[in-house]
């Protein structure tokens, strides 16, 4: 039986699983339909929620952004952990035992006005659409290696499959269904990573691979040195530094941070269980769960790349691996033969060709330069091998002799990822329309069945807009368009969350335009940076589009301590139920509101 | 009699908080980026990875999943502390 095949059945099989459990627990009533009845235990909610947290930028992208990136692609696996740290400390207990289905509810309340709850309701708009566009280019990219289709066609058979089980079964089909989700990507991701294990440092679990030796030919050497080598080899950063300044580094690991205590598609998530003791355990499941992920991607990510390189740099195009034209035929993978030899020369930043042909790897980005000057002939860029981060998942396993069965389970699991981020996403999306704006602020006549005709007439705008963008991305790779996502929601939702959480006197006032001043600020840089063509040398102190969200973030607070001077405290009840929050016992029932 | 049981509730709370949320930066923002270097000249390595890269890629996330699991354990038993038990 050929992959393709295999493919097909293995994602036809997971499907079926995942349709069967939707329609089983096809939701009927509104109540339902948001917060699943309010009663999923703390180990499947755990899942749920690690399984809507994998999305393609984790599953598909982050492993390759990794490769790359070396120790700069650290800033997404502590990002995207750590923030759960905050999560669960500062946030989501405090919002369960305050009772509400969303993020814009609890402002509202909070900040006793419709205005800030409009306000919320346009940020999780934002943020939402940002982060499906991510998804929408990850569902494209993989249906694209699936087919050998070209993307966009991908992203169009993507949206309407993710718009199908999203507005049909709604968030109790979804927690079951991504319980069954979370297995198959745990195992598809993890079942590569062990036989590359072995076969190349002969140790079957790859984190202590990834600490030990290299031993696929030759003496073994340390596994980092390894990689070390074949990077300045080739004219890359040693992959132990990475090519990103620290105060970068840093930023953008705060944003994501932030941002993921921010994030209203997963907070939630944590109304589903039925007290606050619950919901610290869920979220201790959570992380658990994301760190089996977390923890595997830096190996996969180190391990397709020495094999990448072995496999590619340095061969004759003509006996290129069978797999290479796998990915040469959707496009995703290109070779161009710069100096007519044949031979594929996979190179970096540092390396040039002199006139005479030869390929020179220069010290420094400074001494590159200076012979460019003295050869004018040189070419600056001989690299012929051209790839992106988001397929490299993809590509890993063809690379070491993993078995066929193991590709179709982690295509099954590239497919799951993208499509449950997408539709836990959507939910949060259409609610956020048809019950935060259109019930509580425009039309409060709305009968319950109207406002879930709503809810799926917005699903299918909001996932129209994001396919747009899945064909016409924002960014280079899946984990980058949504780190801006996270930007956003750092820049707007955590702080006034935090405020409101932890200080009785914060007012309306100012928490509107901190909210306003912060995403707009951080919205703003990112579109003149990645769309209006902003030069990256006229960054803010050296803050590249991806962190500007922490500085968003400290606007954010400034503005809101500021106009809080002078503005009325907030009303007496207001103050009681911050009070309220803060007692863990007699959180009612998530659906009795 | 609730009044100051809400209050040392809270107090208690707030100090874990601050207590794992300090040992949280410590691990991400100072082994990981901002002492990296120094982490990864002065600290034993992890088998033949530097401690600071392998803290960026590998312990910190470790520790993430620890900070939970001792969260969920001394907030539990803050609460029956102060009689917010639930079941």
């Amino acid at each position: 039986m050929d992959q393709d095949t295999l493919n097909y059945i293995f994602i036809g099989l997971s499907f079926a699983l995942y349709i069967g459990i939707a329609f089983k627990s096809r939701a009927s009533s509104t109540k339902e339909y948001y917060t699943a009845g309010g009663g999923v235990s703390p180990l499947a909610n755990g899942m749920a929620t690690a399984a809507d947290w994998m999305s393609a930028a984790t599953f598909i992208s982050m492993a390759g952004a990794l490769a790359l990136g070396g120790y700069a692609g650290s800033r997404f696996l502590m990002g995207w952990t750590g923030g759960f740290v905050l999560l669960t400390i500062l946030m989501v207990p405090y919002l369960r035992k305050f009772g509400k289905a969303t993020v814009p509810d609890f402002i509202g309340d909070r900040y006793y006005s419709k205005f800030a709850r409009f306000v919320a309701v346009l940020c999780a708009v934002f943020i939402c659409m940002t982060y499906i566009m991510g998804q929408m280019r990850g569902v494209g990219v993989v249906f694209s290696q699936l087919f050998s289709i070209e993307i966009s066609s991908g992203v169009i058979v993507g949206a309407l499959i993710v718009f199908l089980y999203a507005g049909l079964g709604g968030m109790k089909g979804i927690t079951y269904t991504q319980v069954a989700q979370y297995c198959v990507m745990a195992f598809a991701y993890t079942i590569p990573a062990f036989y590359i294990a072995i076969a190349l440092t002969g140790n079957f679990i790859p984190q202590v691979g990834f600490i030990g030796e290299y031993i696929a030919d030759g003496d073994p050497v340390p596994f980092l040195e390894k990689l070390n080598n074949i990077n300045q080899e080739l004219g890359f950063a040693k992959y132990t530094d990475g090519s990103m300044t620290m105060v970068d580094m840093f930023c953008i690991t705060t944003a994501l941070m932030c941002g993921t205590a921010g994030l209203p598609h997963v907070i939630v998530r944590f109304f589903t269980v039925k007290n606050v003791k619950a919901v610290r355990k869920s979220a201790c499941w959570t992380l658990a769960f994301i760190a089996v992920i977390y923890l595997t991607a830096p190996t996969i990510g180190a391990f397709s790349r020495v094999n990448l390189i072995a496999q590619l740099n340095g061969i004759q195009y003509s006996e290129a691996p069978d797999w290479f034209a796998r990915f040469e035929d959707s496009g995703q993978m290109t070779f161009e033969d710069k100096n007519g030899d044949g031979m594929i020369q996979y190179t970096g930043p540092l390396a040039y060709r002199t006139s005479d042909g030869e390929l020179v790897i220069a010290p420094s980005e400074k001494a590159k330069q200076a012979a460019l000057e003295r050869d004018s002939q040189a070419m600056t860029d001989p690299n012929e091998l051209v790839f992106g981060a988001d397929i490299m998942v993809m590509a890993n396993p063809y690379m070491s002799d993993v078995p066929p069965w193991a590709i179709a389970l982690l295509m099954a699991g590239c497919i799951a990822a993208a499509l449950s981020t997408a539709a836990g996403l959507l939910l949060v999306l259409s609610t956020s329309i048809s019950h935060d704006l259109l019930k509580k602020i425009l039309k409060p006549e709305l009968t319950d069945k109207e406002e879930v005709r709503w809810a799926r007439i917005a699903s299918f705008v909001s996932l129209a807009v994001a396919a747009y963008f899945g064909i016409n991305p924002p960014s280079a790779f899946i984990a980058k368009t949504v780190a801006f996502a996270f930007g956003l929601a750092a820049s707007s939702f955590f702080p006034t969350l935090l405020i409101g959480i932890f200080s009785k006197r914060m007012s309306r006032e100012g928490a509107i335009a901190g909210m306003i001043s912060g995403i707009s600020f951080t919205l703003g840089y990112i579109i003149y940076f990645q769309f209006l063509g902003g030069d990256s040398a006229d960054y803010l102190l050296g803050i590249s589009p991806e962190g500007i969200g922490t500085l968003g973030m400290l606007i954010n607070f400034a503005v809101s301590f500021t106009v809080n001077l002078f503005s009325p405290a907030p009303p007496l009840e207001v103050q009681q139920m911050v009070e309220e929050i803060h007692i863990p016992s007699g959180a009612g029932g998530a659906v009795d509101h | 009699m609730k009044e100051p049981t809400a209050r040392s509730h809270r107090i208690a709370c707030l100090k874990l908080t601050l207590i794992l949320l300090s040992v949280w930066a410590f691990v991400s923002f100072g082994c990981s980026i901002l002492l990296r270097s120094w982490m990864d000249g002065n600290m034993p390595s992890i088998g033949s990875v530097p401690f600071g890269f392998w803290m960026a890629q590998q312990g910190s996330i470790i520790c993430f999943v620890l900070l939970l699991v001792v969260y969920a354990v001394c907030m539990r038993r803050l609460d029956n502390k102060h009689g917010y038990d639930e079941e």
